[in-house]
């Protein structure tokens, strides 16, 4: 018989010290200083300025990018590490992570040329300055490479003309990643290009917020480009590599989206197996009948593959490796897990799940959109499905 | 000016925690350790000082820990502190208060200080004696349950918390510190911090290095033992007096606590 050699260390699922330390300072925080805002922040629909202050001071809107510009260059993992501990906070303030870090600044940190980051990245990362991610038109959702904001050359500027709908944080941020089509005769592959525009310069007008079925705490609306002049060395990347871009920056959000989703089912299950223990109907535990303890085992293996399928992406990530087809499949699969644990959640919860006061029902209504934006999840399945049959 | 905090790693309080029975011994193993609480006053203190003083002053950290001890240690880095030492050697295991003072005492002759800061007590042990009984084995003042701390000229001057009041309580330095819970707001370490503790040096120090004497450690050199422990039983259910009439209810309170000879 041959000997087994063993290799404990061949796979590594541990988190190195630094991230475990990450991860613990975040839970706090967030536990401290976000969780007590929730109310607040659902029924004003804004999130207070201080809790800004206070996520500026942590460092947190330079979280995936590098050191030089202020960041924390903490990796992919670490910053997957980090929104799993924002998913337990209210869905706003991951939304303003994201909208910034996962993808407005993120295209500008990709594909930006040196002098354009040297500009700009270090008031990002402070998060002195805030950025969001300009791509969804009204004609243009799904189907991105049909974008017809158009930008024309003149000179040493582009003239942006458009309208721009969804854009998150859109009401609030200084600048954009803006999309735009600067050659009609070549459509996605060549036409698109990627900008960095500033909100507050002429020509840029932006819509009302729009009223939506949860989120709130995060706004979104449009961006309308009116003649708006954009220098032409603030054309992210190359002219007609826009949308490379798009899909690139679109692959690092989507698994920190994910892993936003790990973050608030694990929350939910937290919840669900203390009510469990707690709420006695025919005279003992609830979690006693099986039905219910079957909802928390499902809840619970879920969440175990869905982590692992965002840790694992993320790791590929930083190594360098191409990863779009796991965070494809990442956030498919972790935004719907998302919605069917919040939902079991709320049924072993009972009609208190239906309160507000549970906090279920918020999760509830914000884990909606998990399966919609950035990519709708039969967008994934294409992704998926294209990378397979390639 | 050097400054010294001695911190502890203590399991998670909301972690289950549960005893050996054959060493007697909390089962640490099982549980999540983190950074004790009251520490991180000591630690924010301590950075705090550095700011005021300014020019080369650090901030050192200083625990007696298992290996992993290194990731509780982290976060004080994290927090800012400048280095770190940890005494991490399998037989001072079972250090009582006794022993744990006398390794702290000789770590700290051994990196030098000029002020020692500390906790008031831990969230496991809750003894509140080892900054004494450090400060007694290095035969400086020890001012404890500090609620205000100030520096100037190798004078350190502290508010007493009691019960009514405070007392003013000043030393020359050197001299050690604990200071209690209310004394400011602990800062989080910040992911720059996070990243930046990553490449701060933790040294670990050995025995020998030291001077610690093995007799004087450990289960040998503790002069508390445990014997035996049991479980507290569970809390019988109280008494729950519903009537509609307020008078009768206070009637029926009073008749309950002088039957239970309470009043
Ligand atoms: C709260 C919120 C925040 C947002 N934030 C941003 C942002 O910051 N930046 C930004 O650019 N955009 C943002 N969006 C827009 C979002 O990305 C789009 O809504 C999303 O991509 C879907 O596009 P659509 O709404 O036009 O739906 P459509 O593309 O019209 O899709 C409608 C339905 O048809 C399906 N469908 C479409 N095409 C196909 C196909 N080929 N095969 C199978 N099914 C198909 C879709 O999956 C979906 O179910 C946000 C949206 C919301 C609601």
């Amino acid at each position: 018989m041959t000997a087994v050699v063993s290799t404990p260390d061949a796979l590594n699922f541990e988190l190195p010290e630094e991230l475990k330390l990450l991860k613990r300072s975040l839970r706090e925080f967030v536990e401290k200083e976000l969780w007590p805002l929730t109310d607040e922040v659902e029924s004003s629909d804004e999130i207070p300025a201080s809790a800004i202050g206070k996520m500026r001071e942590m460092g947190l809107f330079g979280l995936p990018f590098a050191e030089e510009y202020g960041g924390a260059g903490i990796g992919e993992l670490g910053y997957c590490v980090a929104l799993e501990e924002f998913g337990r906070a209210s869905a706003a303030f991951s939304n303003l992570l994201g909208a910034h870090c996962s993808i407005g600044a993120m295209a500008l940190h990709l594909d930006g040329t040196k002098d354009l980051k040297d500009r700009y990245m270090p008031q990002l990362c402070s998060g002195e300055k805030l950025a969001c991610f300009a791509l969804s038109e009204p004609g243009a959702g799904s189907d991105a490479a049909n974008i017809s904001t158009t930008a024309r050359r003149d000179g040493d500027i582009y003239m942006l003309a458009g309208v721009k709908h969804f854009i998150t944080s859109g009401d609030i941020a200084d600048f954009a990643t803006v999309f735009a089509v600067t050659d009609p005769a070549l459509g996605a592959r060549g036409g698109i290009t990627a900008f960095w525009v500033d909100l507050n310069g002429p020509g840029v007008k932006r819509g009302p917020k729009d009223r939506k079925m949860g989120l709130y705490g995060s706004h979104t609306c449009e961006l309308i480009f009116e003649e708006a002049k954009v220098p032409a060395d603030h054309v992210i990347g190359k002219v007609g590599s826009g949308f490379i871009t798009a899909m690139k920056t679109l692959d690092m959000g989507r698994l920190s989206l994910a892993a936003g989703c790990v973050g608030s089912s694990q929350f939910m299950l937290e919840k669900s197996i203390v009510y469990a223990k707690e709420r006695i109907q025919f005279g003992k535990p609830i979690g006693k009948q099986q039905a219910v303890q079957f909802m928390l085992a499902d809840m619970a293996t879920e969440i175990y593959a869905a982590r692992n399928m965002v840790y694992h992406g993320a790791w590929k990530a930083d190594r360098g490796e191409r990863f779009s087809l796991e965070a494809a499949m990442a956030k498919r699969y972790c935004s719907d897990m998302a919605i069917q644990v919040v939902d079991r959640a709320l049924q072993i919860h009972g009609g208190s799940g239906f309160m507000k006061e549970t906090g279920i029902e918020r999760v509830y209504r914000d884990s909606r959109i998990l399966a919609i934006y950035e990519g709708t999840n039969e967008i994934q399945r294409m992704i998926i499905a294209e990378e397979l049959l390639r | 000016m050097k400054i010294v905090v001695t911190v502890k790693q203590v399991p998670d309080t909301n972690a289950e925690k549960a005893l050996d029975p054959k060493t007697k011994r909390l089962n640490r193993s099982s549980i999540e350790n983190v950074l004790n609480p009251f520490d991180e006053y000591a630690i924010e203190e301590g950075l705090r000082l550095r700011e005021s003083v300014g020019g080369d002053t650090t901030v050192t950290i200083l625990t007696m820990a298992p290996a992993s001890g290194t990731e509780v240690v982290r976060k004080a880095l994290g927090m800012g502190a400048d280095s770190a030492a940890l005494i991490s050697d399998e037989s001072v295991g079972g250090s009582d208060t006794m022993a744990t003072s006398y390794l702290l005492a000789q770590a700290l002759r051994h990196i030098g200080f000029d002020l020692v800061l500390s906790g008031t007590q831990s969230t496991d042990a809750i003894n509140s004696v080892v900054p004494a009984a450090v400060a007694e084995r290095l035969g400086i003042p020890c001012l404890t349950f500090a609620k205000k701390v100030t520096l100037s000229d190798g004078r350190i001057e502290i508010q007493r918390e009691t019960e009514s009041g405070f007392w003013r309580v000043a030393a020359r330095l050197p001299a050690m510190v604990s200071v209690t819970k209310g004394i400011n707001e602990p800062r989080y370490p910040t992911l720059k911090g996070i990243m930046g503790a990553k490449k701060k040096e933790i040294k670990t120090l050995s025995l020998a290095e030291i001077g610690a004497e093995p007799a004087r450690i450990g289960d040998a050199g503790s002069k508390t033992q445990v014997d035996s422990f049991a479980t507290v039983g569970a809390r019988a259910k109280g008494t729950v007096i519903t009537v509609s009439d307020p008078k009768e209810g206070a009637r029926q309170v009073l008749d309950f606590l002088i039957a239970k000879k309470a009043i």
